[in-house]
């Protein structure tokens, strides 16, 4: 019997899986089509992922750079002296790699919630909504550069009008304090990068809150649930997928965030705003040394590729269980 | 040499760095034929237009002459470093280009640029020709140097005249004269300071670590090139300097924010500060800020008494010839050209550079007094940063260490010589573990 239906479908071409090849067509077709982006694949990842960890594995400093494909082989010296928390190099690495973490978690977290309050209070409707949906989407449509150039002058001590609202016109500080400088550059860092972030993160939300059925809403008023209920046994849960990938995706973009500290903090970064990739530029192009700055660069990946995928475990078993 | 541009290219994003500054427009292909050549020129004038605007007819005078066409491309100095480092991995560069004169032996050790043996430095006009002080910039001792001075600059500690007239004071001779007119000269309460420091800017930073340093006879490296950060001469040399903010209290601590030279600039020609050290191509900046060349002075930056009377390093900008250019004999007609006496004077004053010929007399400034205290800086009282293939490491490690002492200063912290010398330890170690 389930033969025969298979011969018929067969018959009719319905094969699940592969259609079968009509008479005349071209074998190597779908191959040519798919040549260009395997071909582009190769080019913008695979090819420069390994070149970037050859390099790793080399001694490439100025004295090679020009024929870099002759450096010598540093095995694995380059990782050494990457972790050797006894040298300099290690213990900057993990200094700023330390400094990233605590950079990471604060801005994803206060994103998160700033993205997660806004797109609540966003949900009912009412006059001029759409204007402050556009208003909290500014900072992500503007570019990089520009805002963290904006932020930089505003931090400046005597000239920022930061200063000059808390210190001058509120009085809530007697002298004046540095933004960009000491211990303060952190919180600086955080709150530029939060910035920019906390749109994504209210996009994000808003779209996923709009896919929440309202008759949800009304059953659980119904039944006598407040909004603080609702929010915790309708909203988070149904959120779920939305924010496996919104958290995810925050935290790799903050960690490996270049731009924030490059443009706030120029040449004259400070110790605690020095995130690590932007330690890893300094590394590499500063001091021309590309091989130790690539196995620094390894390191990284490595690690956001364990936590990656540590995150996704959990995360699969959970809803799994659910 | 496509492909391999493109790999290289392709790899340097893929370490996850943002490379704002990739030489992939393909107009640094050299390849472009026996009568034209590329030429990088560095930011010297007001813009990047000024640039091509003062360069052109010059490039043009070239041309007619020759029958060599000059394709250029003016790079700003924050683009520079990054933009040749590219140029020397992919191969795509230009025949000529611009460097900063300290970097002139950490890019010689890459090997890819043309070395001015005899031959060559015939073919551009002898050796003789130039200043000797500003030849030695050109690479390391001992080799034929791979870069010949184009524009010489030098520092100056510049004084205010009417607020030195009304304290009653004369333009320091030494550092002690030097802190006592700054002290008397600063008053927090009115905002004024006898001082400006780019205490920010690390490369302002290390130039200071390195006058300093040599003030005191203090060497940064041996022999051999080993980095030797650590002695007593740097140690004090530095924290002489930091003391200006720590101790003295003569500079503004949000010094410590100004990350170039032009900040510091900008509040002495606005009355805001008494003294500042800078090259002699400010005026252009102080004047533009509105104050009238009249109105200032200029003296070499003193030394402690009985000090080595070293006042500034001898900065400027080198000409290099890529190593893999296809118009040598063109790109060395260039380099002849472009420090020829004629060229020379030409770009002189729109540059405010210091001539790097010898006998020629400086035109960047129309105050004679002011032309003769550079030059004489220039030539007899500046030595040349380390001419060691870790220069670029040293200026990196040791101006950023600076920073961090100065901020550390600026937000109520204390430096002692202690700090300094672990500060330069650490930077003296990373240049080691960099080889």
């Amino acid at each position: 019997m389930a033969v025969a239906v298979e011969t018929r479908r067969r018959a009719q071409g319905q094969v699940r899986g592969r259609p079968p090849r009509q008479p005349g067509q071209k074998s190597w077709l779908p191959y040519l089509l798919l040549a260009p982006a395997v071909l582009l694949e190769l080019l913008i990842h695979i090819i420069p992922m390994v070149v970037g960890i050859w390099m790793s594995f080399v001694k490439l400093t100025k004295f090679f750079i020009a024929n870099w494909s002759a450096a010598p082989w540093a095995g694995f010296n380059n990782y050494r002296i990457a972790v050797d928390l006894n040298g300099t190099v290690g213990q900057g690495l993990l200094r700023s790699f330390l400094v990233t973490i605590a950079f990471s978690l604060l801005t994803v977290t206060i994103s998160w919630c700033l993205g997660m309050a806004a797109a609540v209070a966003l949900q009912p409707t009412f006059k001029g909504r759409s204007f402050v949906r556009t208003l909290f989407l500014v900072p992500y449509a503007l570019p990089a550069y520009a805002g963290i150039l904006t932020w930089n002058f505003m931090l400046q001590r005597d000239t920022g009008v930061v200063n000059h609202v808390l210190v001058d016109n509120l009085g809530v500080m007697s002298d004046r304090p540095f933004w960009l400088l000491g211990g303060n550059a952190l919180t600086s860092l955080v709150t530029v990068a939060v910035w920019r972030l906390w749109p994504f993160a209210f996009l994000t939300l808003m779209a996923g809150l709009q896919s929440i059925p309202r008759d949800v809403y009304e059953a659980a008023s119904v039944d006598g649930a407040g909004s603080v209920r609702q929010w915790r046994n309708i909203t988070l849960p149904s959120l779920r997928p939305v924010n496996l990938v919104l958290v995810l995706v925050l935290f790799l973009w903050t960690f490996s965030d270049f731009n924030t500290p490059y443009v706030l903090f120029g040449t004259a970064q400070p110790p605690k705003g020095d995130l690590i990739t932007f330690h890893i530029y300094n590394a590499s192009f500063l001091t021309w040394n590309f091989g130790s700055g690539a196995a620094m660069s390894v390191l990284l990946l490595l690690f956001l590729l364990v936590v990656t995928s540590v995150y996704l475990v959990i995360t699969n078993r959970r809803s799994r269980r659910a | 040499m496509r492909l391999r541009s493109l790999i290289a290219a392709a790899a340097v994003s893929a370490l996850g760095i943002g490379l704002t500054a990739c030489g992939g427009d393909g107009n640094g292909d050299s390849g472009s034929g026996g009568d034209t050549l590329t030429y990088w020129a560095s930011n010297q004038g007001t813009s990047l237009d000024n640039d091509k605007q003062v360069l052109k007819p010059v490039l043009d005078k070239f041309t007619a002459e020759t029958g060599v066409k000059v394709n250029l491309e003016v790079i700003g100095w924050n683009d520079l470093q990054t933009r040749i480092q590219t140029a020397i991995t992919s191969g795509q560069a230009p025949d000529v280009l611009n460097i900063g004169n300290t970097w002139a032996a950490s890019l010689q050790a890459t090997d890819a640029f043309l070395p001015f043996d005899d031959e060559a430095m015939k073919a551009i006009g002898g050796k003789e020709k130039f200043v000797e002080t500003a030849l030695a910039t050109g690479g390391a001792a001992g080799k034929p140097p791979t870069s010949v001075p184009l524009y010489g600059l030098a520092y100056g500690l510049y004084y205010n005249k009417a607020m030195f007239a009304q304290a009653g004071l004369q333009p320091p001779t030494t550092w002690e004269e030097m802190v006592a007119a700054a002290k008397k000269l600063t008053n927090p309460a009115k905002k004024v300071y006898g001082m400006a420091l780019a205490a920010g800017s690390y490369t302002e930073n290390v130039h200071f670590a390195f006058i300093n340093g040599a003030q005191n006879g203090a060497e940064w490296f041996d022999a051999e090139g080993k980095p030797t950060f650590t002695e007593d001469g740097n140690v004090n040399g530095v924290l002489r300097y930091l003391d200006l903010m720590q101790k003295d209290k003569v500079a503004n601590t949000s010094n410590a924010q100004y990350d170039n030279g032009t900040k510091a600039v900008n509040d002495f020609a606005t009355g805001k500060v008494a003294m500042v050290l800078n090259q002699n191509n400010a005026a252009s900046s102080i004047v533009a800020n509105g104050m009238k060349s009249s109105e200032y002075g200029v003296v070499a930056f003193p030394a402690p008494a009985g000090g080595q009377q070293v006042a500034s390093h001898v900065a400027g900008i080198n000409l290099s010839i890529f190593q893999n250019t296809k118009n040598k004999d063109a790109a060395l007609k260039f380099v002849k050209y472009m420090t020829d006496p004629a060229t020379q004077k030409t770009l002189g004053k729109p540059f405010a550079s210091l001539p790097v010929l010898k006998g020629e007399t400086p035109a960047f400034t129309d105050d004679p007094a002011e032309a003769k205290i550079f030059q004489d800086i220039y030539e007899n009282k500046s030595k040349p940063l380390p001419l060691v293939p870790a220069e670029d490491q040293y200026e990196s490690t040791v101006g950023k260490a600076m920073n961090a002492m100065f901020a550390k200063i600026a937000t109520g912290g204390t430096v002692t010589a202690d700090d300094v010398r672990a500060a330069l330890k650490d930077a003296q170690d990373q240049v080691t573990a960099g080889g």
